[in-house]
């Protein structure tokens, strides 16, 4: 085997990509158009940052969906348990942040391994709705306050003083966007290591043919348990990364449009696929926060009011994006990728070994 | 696995080699065939069920296809009738008088004189007997009189819900749903399994004064019910044709039945 | 013993939303196999199509026969936007389960997002006839009349759709297709004519819905069709997917049991009954309470 520099590239550019997004605080250049200062300025950083664990998230979700062949609709759950159960801790009891952190994460492991032991009894589409009732009842608990533990309608911001002085301040953003990466690596890692792993293939099996897993003899129930209670584990921690970025809890992130979200992302980015959630993650989150930034500039309203109204929401322009993406890209934008590459292969003669 | 495509004869051209006995109803020498299914293949879920199946189906009387469980005989059926799941594909040809209608949506297939008897009867347990006779109107003039005629148990249990009725009622219903339309093939999967020995009698007399009207193509295992009304055969192994040729001849050779159809569990215990 | 009955007529009230919401989804669930999101759309497009009326559709108004043109009026608006749904989005991805859900989610986040641009995101306070603010006395019970209104509603609805799929060659169908799909395309019936039905019906009954729920709420909003959707789907799956029946049984024990526990336990605590209840019949009957299957 001759290594060629294009087989060196497919084989080490996600460590090349790591490297250069570790590297890209110390850059101080400014891309015009993409973001609005220096790309290591805090907000562009903190948008980066959000990307990133956005990123992670959906292929944490991923896992499930595309891999498990699950579609649950209350993942939101698990990233709100780590959302509020890190912030509670910290704000309302005064942990320290790695114990306040290790608990959340405990406590929303525990949680999906009941939730999903029960969810897990059907099938289908029957699964999508029992997990998003379930979903539904974390988004009842944050709205109604309980205890005055949530904040309801209003969130609860971080109490910062118990934090590590690292982690505050804008002047530390930087520091959260490496840890960010850091959530989005792990992820990428582990998801990588089971796919490899004799589970990940009982898990592509599910997701393509569920009986032949029973026929070799094997509990299909027990690989989804697995799966499902590992990819909210990963969720959770999202939320503890989440809460620092955004420095407090929202009803939000408890919300059933939340796992839509992911689950958009994932479609978007290619379901199944090694760095198609994550990509999804990414470009939805700053399409998301672009969008907004130019919803409220000028550059809308000189529309016609037709389509101003609409292209000033951005859930309009993703949704609708997300819809048509369904019907003419169904791999997403990994799929689009080989797509391409299959269209060069038929372009240029492959070359005789 | 190509070297033995087909161990029987190739389809009679010319009848007259074998004994062509009293069952009256075996193709006409120079009749059209009215069915053509040419190089049929079937994938599903990346499994070649079907590999290039060819037969043909005469314009009156029974055609039986046969072979064991599980070698493609149904999946022809239902590929005929556009019936594929959506995670499999059927190619090749399939022609009812001439015209090609593979691909062609089911219903439309149906509507258009092909009857459906499935595997399993499939009649609808929550409607009652009435009902589901009553969907399964295609004209303005349903027969009842021969479906009753036939199954006057039909008539008696109208308002009762086909999911209480036994298997044997149950099979009678599939089979009455269908002929309460004027059809112009009928294809019947294995409408004798599973039922009593009186039974199966019933369903056999009804299949036969069916195959007087309108021509068959049934699938079956019982082999006096195949004894009793085919005209051709067409073995299918492996998802490949194995043998086509008059039924009884297939029938008459035990050695060659016992090769094609496994029956007597012909590989010792 | 005033407060039961008043809590009993107010649970059914909320019960009456949920069917309203959860019939069309059951049926368009258990025929055609779509998990339907957007189905919350079809409510809020009834509700805001019904305010809209009100105050600008000639002969429309707040009150009276104006008020019934109204409601009539976002009944048809809910109808078709559902029936294009199905024939523009639904249909080309036909028996392509998880896409179709897919489609329906995106419809709901895109057509939220197009009511927050085209009404604002805030609540609009709803037109409603003054009569059903007033009150009854029911058994010793003050019983407003917008509760009352709702439950009639309901039971017209529930009745109506019972007598459809019992007595018409399109029911009979329905209940069939239900069952089995397949075999009702294999005896010579194009199946799909029905799926454009059961989402036009579907959303006739969502739309319903919307504009009840606007007089039951007294205000209108974007997100309004989305919290009802998901104690509708909860509806749907205890009383078993393709249940008219089992969806009217479920949306009252829902209904009922919501209504009391957050009455005399702490507020949300109902809530989360609910789904425990939820939990409890999926134990219990996997299938939900009717299994699939069309008894109508």
């Amino acid at each position: 085997m001759t290594t060629t520099p294009s087989a060196l590239f497919k084989r080490y550019w996600p460590v090349a990509a790591f490297v250069l997004l570790a590297v890209l605080p110390y850059s101080g250049i400014t891309i015009p158009g993409l973001f609005d200062g220096p790309i290591n300025s805090p907000g562009a950083l903190q948008v980066l940052a959000l990307c990133l664990v956005f990123g992670g998230l959906a292929a944490g979700y991923d896992l499930l969906f595309g891999r498990t062949g699950l579609l649950s609709f209350g993942h939101a759950l698990y990233f709100a348990l780590g959302v509020y159960g890190t912030d509670i801790l910290i704000t309302k009891y005064g942990y320290p942040l790695p114990l306040a952190a290790l608990l959340a994460v405990l406590f929303a492991t525990t949680v999906a391994t009941a939730l999903g032991a029960v969810a897990l009894r059907v099938h289908g589409i029957a699964f999508s709705m029992v997990t998003l009732a379930f979903g539904q009842v974390g988004a009842i608990l944050v709205a109604r306050d309980p205890g005055g533990l949530t904040g309801g309608e209003e969130g609860l911001s971080l109490d910062a003083s118990g934090l590590p002085d690292a982690l505050v301040g804008v002047v530390n953003t930087v520091n959260l966007y490496w840890l960010a990466l850091a959530y989005l690596t792990l992820v990428v890692v582990v998801l990588h290591r089971v796919a490899q792993s004799p589970t990940g293939r009982v898990f592509a099996g599910l997701r393509d043919d569920e009986r032949r897993i029973g026929v070799l003899g094997l509990d299909p129930y027990r690989f989804k348990l697995v799966s499902f209670t590992l990819s909210s584990s990963l969720a959770a921690l999202g939320g503890v990364v989440y809460l620092l970025l955004a420095a407090g809890a929202s009803p939000h992130v408890a919300s059933s449009d939340l796992t839509l979200t992911l689950l958009v992302m994932v479609v978007l980015g290619g379901p199944g696929t090694r760095f198609g959630p994550v990509l999804g993650g990414v470009l939805f989150t700053y399409l998301d926060h672009r969008l907004t930034d130019l919803g409220s500039s000028g550059a809308v309203d000189s529309l016609p009011g037709v389509l101003a109204g609409p292209l000033s929401q951005p859930l309009f322009v993703l949704g609708t994006i997300f819809i048509l993406a369904v019907y003419f890209f169904p791999g997403g934008l990994a799929g689009l990728g080989t797509r391409l590459t299959a269209l060069r292969r038929s372009v240029t003669p492959a070359p005789r070994p | 696995m190509k070297a033995d495509e087909r161990t029987g004869e190739p389809h009679p051209a010319s009848p007259g080699s074998a004994t062509t006995t009293a069952d009256e109803s075996t193709s006409a020498p120079g009749a059209a065939a009215l069915l053509q299914v040419e190089n049929l293949s079937v994938r599903i879920a990346g499994l070649h069920i079907l590999q290039g199946v060819s037969f043909e189906v005469a314009a009156s009387g029974v055609t039986v296809l046969l072979g064991r469980n599980g070698v493609g005989k149904s999946t022809t059926l239902r590929a005929i009738l556009g019936l594929t799941p959506r995670n499999g594909s059927a190619t090749g040809s399939v022609r009812l008088g001439g015209e090609q209608i593979l691909g062609r949506p089911t219903h439309a297939l149906v509507k258009g004189g092909l009857g459906y008897v499935p595997e399993d009867r499939n009649v609808f347990a929550g409607l009652t007997v009435a009902e589901n006779l009553r969907l399964a109107e295609r004209t303005d003039t349903p027969d009842y009189d021969l479906v009753f005629g036939l199954f006057p148990e039909l008539s008696k249990r109208a308002r009762q819900r086909a999911g209480s009725l036994s298997g044997g009622q149950q099979q009678m219903l599939s089979l009455g749903r269908v002929l309460l339309n004027p059809n112009r093939l009928l294809l019947i999967d294995e409408p004798t399994k599973g039922l009593a020995p009186k039974v199966v009698t019933e369903v056999a007399e009804a299949l036969e004064r069916a195959a007087q009207a309108v021509p068959v193509l049934l699938v079956e295992q019982n082999l006096a019910v195949v004894r009793r009304l085919a005209g051709d055969a067409v073995v299918i192994a492996a998802g490949q044709v194995a043998w086509t040729g008059p039924g009884e001849q297939l029938l008459a050779d035990p050695a060659l039945t016992k090769s094609l159809l496994a029956v007597n569990a012909a590989g010792g215990h | 013993m005033s407060t039961i009955v008043l809590m009993t007529v107010t649970g059914l009230g909320l019960a009456a939303l949920y069917f309203l919401v959860a019939s069309g989804l059951s049926l368009v669930f258990g025929l055609a196999d779509v998990l339907n999101f957007a189905h919350g759309l079809f409510l809020s497009v009834g509700a805001y199509a019904t305010w809209w009326a009100a105050g600008n559709l000639p002969g429309a108004g707040p009150d009276g026969w104006g008020f019934v043109l109204a409601v009539a009026f976002g009944v048809v608006a809910g109808t078709v936007v559902a029936a294009l749904v199905e024939l523009v989005m639904i249909r080309p991805l036909y028996s392509r389960t998880i896409e179709q859900v897919l489609v329906t989610v995106g419809l709901s986040l895109a057509g939220v997002a197009a009511l927050q641009a085209g009404f604002g995101a805030d609540p609009r306070p709803f037109p409603r006839p003054s009569w059903t603010q007033d009150v009854v006395t029911l058994a010793g019970a003050r019983v407003p009349l917008d509760r009352l209104l709702l439950i009639v509603a309901a039971v017209v609805v529930l009745g109506l759709l019972l007598a459809f799929l019992r007595w018409t060659r399109y029911g009979l169908i329905i209940r069939a297709g239900v069952e089995n799909r397949e075999m009702v395309t294999a005896l010579g019936i194009d199946v799909r004519k029905a799926f454009t039905l059961v989402f036009a019906i579907g959303g006739a009954a969502a739309a319903l819905a919307g504009a009840l729920s606007g007089v039951y709420f007294g205000s209108v909003s974007p997100t309004s069709g989305a919290s009802l959707l998901i104690f509708a789907f909860i509806v749907v799956v205890i009383g078993g997917m393709g249940s008219v029946s089992g969806s009217a049984v479920a949306a009252v024990a829902v209904g009922l049991l919501q209504q009391f526990v957050n009455y005399y336990g702490t507020s949300g605590a109902g809530d989360i009954c609910v789904v425990a209840l939820l939990a409890v019949v999926l134990l219990w009957r996997p299938a939900g309470l009717a299994g699939k299957a069309a008894t109508a």
